[in-house]
């Protein structure tokens, strides 16, 4: 844009893309002078926030529904791509061996399978030695993005799940121990023989925790990277969507990984403050383009090129970015 | 003292002299209204943050009423909320830590003040002072990262193993098999795992040793050393001059000190968040995991909405009362010393 002042924009919510605005926020004013400013308070937070107007834009974990969306005079679309993956504790089972299924996953939170030698468990994994150890389940015990797109992609595979438990970003978890945070997570997952976690992948690249595989939507076997988080972002059904009210949990791709994540940025219609809100789509115009390689460095994917052609036209028919 | 002035002084200094006792009159005046809005402040600001948190969380006691306070669900997805859990944790936690904290900080302080040598003073007073200083977020992560699995690999297996109806050795020890319910506050549904009650207890109990104990010291040393000298010229041991001299000569404000300690344990929450599990299932052991007051509030208030919003308000409300009537307790326990004592 190339503004001759800076101009500093304000956004608030999520922090499971904190890491990646921040890197991209830094660039960016490295390259115009306008410098973001975002407080990475939890997605909760972030709406009140942006309905409160007291920021330029929101970013949530959980979409908004299109009455809320209606009612406050709001848009929303999904900036970045990241996946969360099961991490384990077994002895002798190394990263990407041990295979589960969304049924059998959702059956190990609901404390049916208790141990790790169940027949659902050691089907999956012929050939694989697995101990017998208890099953110890972690789960988060703060609000977060995480928790709800993990519990959402469970209550899509088993009906129990979906009728008792629900999703959101803190539910009442029928088993186990919450550990706060990632951080919080895979410490206790590293800690607990026999335990079963989840996390960002980053976390679970970062801390070499052992993770699983899994079966996707389409039936095929996959392993978390960043192919298969991108052919999730790919394959979800934005086009019948509504203000991109997708979550893209259980994509049906081919390659697809069950378990993928996005966050929305939410805007306001018409700004109370348009030179804020064109420096910020400016901004996110800049780094769905240009802020790839950025993202790929700290494990999030970007977005499929139809996708962000389709959240730029979004701008100009909804947000009045034109 | 103004009456002083004589006769023989005139008129002009005597006006001026009365024209200075009045600004000195109003001075004081002003000064005492600057220090009665100072300590108004104080109670304005806690009866505020008492009132808000009641406010914001009327919605959960409206929706809950006293089932509220006597329910261990906490149920988000279906907005179903019990403080029954995080009261439990707050208080069990709480407890633990003064179990430990009380009687290590009495042995820091006697110690320091009668015991110890010269020269070992000041280094460790100042090294207790500095304990004090340390974040609390530092405590969790040592609590997580090496205290909890210190706890799972030595502590847990000792005490399941002896007090515990489902020991992971399989032997049921004698105690658990004569004395009843004992087995109760012993068991744990993952044995192998540090998080707890006990852990948090323990990691707490750290945290307030330098409040408790400094405050301990200060009051020891101003017992009069003629009063000690005396004890001791009569032949007492240390030990009797610590209990019969130095203790009721400092006895409310070393309670003083415990209450404090006691205060900054109910209201702990990035260490506890770490170390106590978070979970919300009803249970008496100390070794299963739980949740506190302030750890579910720390937890849940970023992503919490609506009803679970306010609920969360309610709790902060409730710490609020427990903490209150753990102060009561302290006056009423203070006073009846007072009364045995015949003053």
């Amino acid at each position: 844009m190339g503004a001759a002042q800076a101009t500093d924009i304000t956004g608030a919510g999520s922090s499971f893309v904190y890491p990646v605005l921040s890197k991209w926020s830094a660039k960016y004013a490295e390259a115009t002078g306008n410098k973001l400013n975002y407080q990475s308070v939890g997605s909760g937070a972030g709406i009140a926030q942006i309905k409160e107007g007291t920021i330029d834009f929101g970013a949530s974990d959980a979409p908004m529904s299109g009455e809320d969306l209606a009612k406050f005079g709001l848009g929303q679309f999904p900036s970045v791509v990241g996946g969360i993956v099961p991490v384990v504790n077994l002895q002798g089972v190394q990263a990407g061996q041990l295979k589960l299924t969304g049924a059998v996953l959702a059956d190990i939170y609901l404390g049916k399978i208790a141990k790790w030698d169940d027949p659902a468990i050691t089907a999956l994994n012929p050939g694989l030695k697995i101990p017998s150890n208890k099953i110890t389940v972690v789960h988060r015990s703060d609000g977060s993005g995480t928790s709800f797109n993990f519990t959402n992609y469970l209550s899509k595979v088993s009906p129990e799940w979906a009728s008792k438990v629900k999703f959101g970003t803190a539910v009442e978890w029928p088993a186990g121990v919450g550990g706060k945070g990632n951080e919080g997570v895979s410490q206790y997952v590293r800690q607990i023989p026999g335990s079963i976690g989840y996390v960002e992948y980053a976390y679970a690249k970062k801390n070499s925790i052992s993770f699983a595989q899994m079966q996707n939507a389409a039936g095929k076997w996959v392993q978390p990277n960043a192919d298969t988080f991108g052919a999730a972002a790919g394959t979800a059904d934005w086009a019948s969507a509504k203000d991109f009210n997708v979550i893209m949990t259980n994509a049906p791709g081919e390659q697809a990984w069950p378990i993928t994540a996005t966050t929305w940025i939410i805007m306001y219609k018409k700004s109370k403050n348009p030179s804020h809100s064109k420096v910020a789509f400016d901004f996110f115009k800049w780094s769905l383009e240009k802020g790839q390689s950025d993202a790929a460095s700290l494990d999030y994917v970007a977005l499929p090129t139809t996708l962000v052609q389709k959240i730029e036209a979004y701008w100009a028919s909804d947000l009045g970015n034109k | 003292m103004h009456a002083s002035v004589s006769n023989a002084v005139p008129s002009a200094e005597r006006a001026a002299e009365a024209a200075r006792n009045a600004k000195d009159s109003r001075d004081d005046r002003i000064f005492g209204w600057v220090l009665k809005g100072c300590a108004l402040i104080v109670l304005l600001a806690l009866v505020g943050a008492a009132g808000s948190t009641l406010w914001l969380g009327s919605d959960a006691f409206h929706t809950f009423g006293f089932g509220f306070l006597t329910s261990a669900t906490w149920d988000p997805s279906n907005d179903q909320y019990g403080a029954l859990v995080p009261i439990m944790g707050t208080i069990g936690t709480a407890f633990i830590a003064l179990l430990f904290a009380v009687p290590v900080s009495f042995g820091i302080a006697l110690f320091l003040t009668e015991i110890a040598p010269q020269w070992l003073r000041g280094p460790v007073s100042s090294a207790i002072e500095l304990l004090a200083g340390i974040p609390s977020i530092i405590y969790g992560m040592w609590g997580l990262f090496i205290f909890a699995p210190f706890v799972a690999e030595h502590i847990k297996p000792w005490l399941m193993n002896n007090f515990s109806a489902d020991p992971p050795d399989g032997q049921v020890s004698w105690l658990v098999t004569h004395v009843p319910a004992i087995g109760k506050f012993f068991a744990s549904e993952y044995p192998f795992f540090g998080a707890g009650v006990l852990t948090a207890g323990l990691v707490l109990a750290v945290m307030i040793i330098p409040f408790i104990s400094s405050v301990m010291r200060e009051v020891f040393q101003t017992v009069p050393t003629r009063l000690k000298e005396s004890a001791y010229a009569l032949g007492s041991s240390t030990w009797e001059v610590v209990w019969d001299i130095v203790v009721p000569y400092t006895r409310t404000a070393v309670i003083g000190g415990v209450f404090l300690g006691l205060g900054r344990a109910l209201g702990e929450t990035m260490a506890v968040a770490f170390v106590l599990g978070n979970t919300f299932k009803f249970s008496l052991s100390f070794l299963e995991t739980s949740s506190s007051i302030a750890s579910t509030i720390a937890n849940q208030f970023g992503e919490a909405q609506g009803l679970q919003r306010s609920a969360l308000m309610a709790l902060a409300f409730l710490l609020f009362v427990v903490t209150f009537i753990v102060l009561l307790i302290a006056r009423l326990m203070l006073r009846r010393m007072a009364v045995k004592e015949g003053k």
